[in-house]
């Protein structure tokens, strides 16, 4: 187990390595200069110099490279060019929105897939099945910032239940909060829901046509009770792994949702950043990203051996 | 102690009343524009939405410009130009404070202007400045400027955004903690979703009639329309979706207020790479452009057609569309003269605003007619930039140009579009050292003509400003000769 755990941190820490060179560099090669996007077309020769200095943008490529992964080990992720405030705490502020918006959704997306799930596995084939199986097809196909949008011409323009977007901030009292999430989460959730209830339903489908549930069939057990105690938790191992892959989708890929309901989150702060050549920002967020999604990976792997001595020992 | 809080509920009793009496009156605001400012200093950043939040409302020049473009005076209240016109000094209003408590003066006046054209300067708008050869402080409320040459611009210069007076105690974190001297002062910035204006109470003038107001950043037009039609917002200053303008026109909880701005949307040509260094086939580009074609299908009627570089609400415009109307047949014969009687290919490359992306597909459209086949590439502003403005690496291309009074980048050979006309340069010198209004006025009508009849770029519209409002709100600004929300003046009516 010890080795395996080595191993597999090993091969985390040589992906974020990798990761980190590949986004510099890309970041290196895109055209557009932060120091002109700021100035404008009016911008003096002599005014471009020196805001590049003061950007530090004239040293060379590698001494760049090396001062930002140095920065970032030591907590440091640098000072945004644009906005002038340090990054790690532009980051944090976003988080408090992004992270409480990817679980929210998250949960919504487990709470609507696993009843519907379970109940189109239980029933195959019946009328129940097919409408689970036909919604969940729309939930897939219906891009989710037209859902948003759908949702906001209802909710909010019509109904004025929700405003139609914005946050309120966290000092407005939880519940109001989670109010202002709760169109974007529910846009976020619905193709998430979709398409963890179709794992759902044909993962427990593969189990249930398993010899150990025959076997517990002979035993006396019923359909329902063979499903719910002994289908069920083998059939989580794939699920558990469209949910871990869905967090870190949740948590990057909400930029158009974000803009849809103009949250001030991360997906936004990457795309203002990146229109605005705002390198170290991207920089920083997108090494974050990976950082999560390869944590992720890394934390699923480690419960797959836990729960599966034959990994330990294959790898 | 019985009396005293006799007193106390007499007070709040009082106060109760008052609060209730005043219950309609709403004095908050919550005004959305598209985007955000990149950080919170005027004087060192091209980016327009740094003025729209904070041009008048919180920082304030030696002079200004009134909501009709005409320039003011600000914190300046008179001054006196010397007889050859080369030196300004200024008489500054007493009891100018800082939002910090000190004081505005002759100094912070010297700061703010050697600030801006030193060495080191991150000035968008150096140029603004150039002419300046010295600053002194005569006494703390009296301030002379010496020029190095007369220039006729310069009261107007120094009402830029660009040109407001910072305090050298403040300088230090103005990017976060902007401290000006206007009518309102800044209070709280949450990044990527709103900043917070309080009223000024030491304000020296006329003090602002709303006790807060919050800029809202919403950058995409679908969801401008919902903020707006769900009124999460107040007002919507420079309303990004100018296809549901009409429907919010046609309903009685929101006034629209179309003003004019001073954004000349061009096509504008690389005068210097052939085929367009020839005239006749520039001239016979501006007449295989249909105008009206492209405000109605790209800006849903919105905008004001143009026939030069220069704003039509502008005094000394000259309507001069005609030189260059629509004209297929003509704009074909101008090409075969040419040499191009089979047409030719060239590049069409569009920053991202809606009046590029748009209006460049009708443009490619009708030059396709007259055999002008364009390679159209959408670029980001940063790109663009680089390619474009800097690399001159085009040969047709689509840009508002937004800055006031800018007739003056034709007499620059080295701009992106690389016009080259001494006569044009010339006129510019002759311009500037010019003060006599008259005199002035029958320049710049030249000189409009001049570059009009030159073809340098196809002059297609002045950018329209609309503003959505809630119907009970009074005192916006209409037009917006400079970019900026001047909330000083704005009220709810009851």
């Amino acid at each position: 187990m010890l080795r395996y755990f080595l191993k597999r941190l090993l091969s985390l820490g040589l992906s974020l390595v990798v990761a980190s060179v590949v986004i510099f560099l890309a970041l290196e090669v895109v055209p557009g200069d932060p120091a002109a996007y700021m100035l404008g077309i009016n911008a003096q020769p002599d005014t471009l110099a020196a805001l590049r200095d003061e950007l530090g943008l004239n040293g060379s490529v590698w001494a760049r490279y090396l001062g930002w992964v140095g920065g970032m080990l030591t907590g440091d992720f640098g000072t945004s060019y644009t906005y002038r405030t340090p990054v790690a705490e532009m980051i944090g502020e976003r988080l408090w929105i992004s992270l409480p918006l990817a679980l929210y959704a998250l949960t919504l997306s487990t709470l609507i897939a696993f009843p519907a799930g379970i109940w189109a596995a239980s029933k195959r084939g019946s009328v129940v099945d097919v409408a689970v199986m036909g919604v969940t097809q729309l939930g897939v196909a219906i891009p989710n910032f037209w859902f948003a949008m759908l949702m906001v011409l209802v909710f909010a323009i019509n109904l004025r239940w929700f405003s139609a977007g914005g946050f309120v901030g966290w000092d407005a009292g939880f519940w109001l909060a989670m109010k202002s999430l709760t169109l974007p989460a529910v846009a976020l959730a619905l193709p998430q829901a979709s398409i963890l209830a179709r794992v759902m339903r044909s993962s427990l489908l593969d189990t249930l046509s398993e010899d150990f549930i025959r076997t517990a069939r002979a035993k006396g057990l019923t359909k329902r009770q063979a499903l719910w105690r002994h289908a069920l938790r083998n059939a989580l191992i794939p699920v558990l792994t469209i949910i871990g892959l869905q967090f870190s989708f949740l948590l990057a890929g909400a930029i158009i949702i974000e803009n849809v309901f103009f949250l001030p989150g991360l997906g936004r702060l990457v795309f203002q950043s990146i229109s605005a050549r705002d390198l170290i920002v991207v920089e920083s967020v997108v090494m974050l990203l990976v950082l999560a999604v390869i944590v992720v990976n890394f934390a699923v792997d480690m419960a797959y051996a836990a729960v599966d001595p034959r990994l330990r020992g294959r790898r | 102690m019985i009396f005293n809080s006799f007193k106390t509920g007499v007070v709040s009793a009082l106060a109760l009343a008052a609060s209730m009496g005043m219950a309609q009156a709403k004095s908050d605001i919550v005004v959305a524009m598209q985007l955000e400012p990149p950080h919170l200093d005027p004087t060192s950043a091209a980016a327009g939405a740094i003025d729209s939040v904070l041009y008048s409302n919180v920082f304030e020049g030696l002079t200004r410009f009134a909501s009709d473009g005409a320039v003011i005076p600000g914190l300046a209240e008179s001054w006196d130009i010397s007889e050859d016109g080369k030196t300004y000094t200024f008489h500054l209003r007493n009891g100018v404070k800082f939002h910090d408590g000190t004081a505005m003066d002759a100094e912070d006046v010297k700061f703010s202007l050697d600030r801006a054209r030193a060495e080191d300067s991150a000035n968008a708008q150096k140029a603004l400045f150039k002419g300046i050869e010295a600053v002194e402080v005569v006494d703390p409320a009296t301030v002379k400027v010496t020029l190095s040459a007369p220039n006729g611009s310069f009261l107007f210069n120094m009402a830029w955004g660009d040109a407001v007076i910072v305090a050298p105690e403040s300088i230090e974190n103005i990017k976060t903690k902007p401290v000006g001297t206007g009518a309102f002062q800044f209070s709280n910035w949450v990044q990527g979703d709103k900043i917070d204006l309080t009223k000024n109470a030491d304000y020296w003038g006329t003090p602002a009639k709303l006790d807060k107001v919050t800029f809202k950043f919403i950058s995409d037009p679908t969801a401008a329309f919902a903020a707006v039609m769900a009124q999460d917002v107040d007002a919507f200053a420079g309303f990004p979706a100018p296809e549901n303008l009409p429907q919010f026109e046609a309903d009685p909880r929101f006034q629209v207020l179309v003003g004019s701005t001073e954004g000349e949307t061009i096509l504008a040509m690389n005068n210097k790479q052939p085929p367009f260094d020839n005239v006749k086939v520039r001239e016979a580009v501006a007449h295989a452009i249909d105008r009206q074609a492209i405000i109605d299908g790209a800006m849903f009627g919105y905008g004001t057609p143009i026939g030069t570089h220069f704003a039509p609400h502008n005094p000394d415009y000259e309507d001069l569309t005609g030189l260059s109307g629509y004209d297929p047949e003509l704009s074909k014969k101008l090409l075969a003269e040419a040499g191009f009687a089979d047409g030719f290919k060239t590049t069409l490359k569009l920053p991202p605003p809606s009046y590029a992306r748009r209006g460049g597909e009708i443009i490619a459209a009708q030059l396709r007619a007259v055999g002008i086949e364009t390679e159209i590439s959408n670029l980001e502003w940063a790109q663009w930039l680089e390619q474009a403005f800097r690399g001159k690496d085009f040969g047709l291309t689509i840009v508002s140009h937004t800055e006031p009074f800018d007739i003056g980048i034709y007499a620059r050979p080295d701009y992106y579009f690389q016009y080259d006309n001494p006569t044009f340069q010339k006129l510019m010198d002759d311009l500037n050292a010019t003060t006599d209004p008259a005199q002035r006025s029958a320049m710049l009508k030249q000189a409009q003509e001049i570059i009009a009849k030159d073809y340098v770029n196809g002059y297609l519209f002045e950018l329209a400003y609309p503003t959505v409002a809630n119907a009970k709100i009074r005192g916006l600004w209409k037009d917006a000769p400079t970019q900026a929300a001047d909330m000083t003046a704005v009220y709810w009516d009851q």
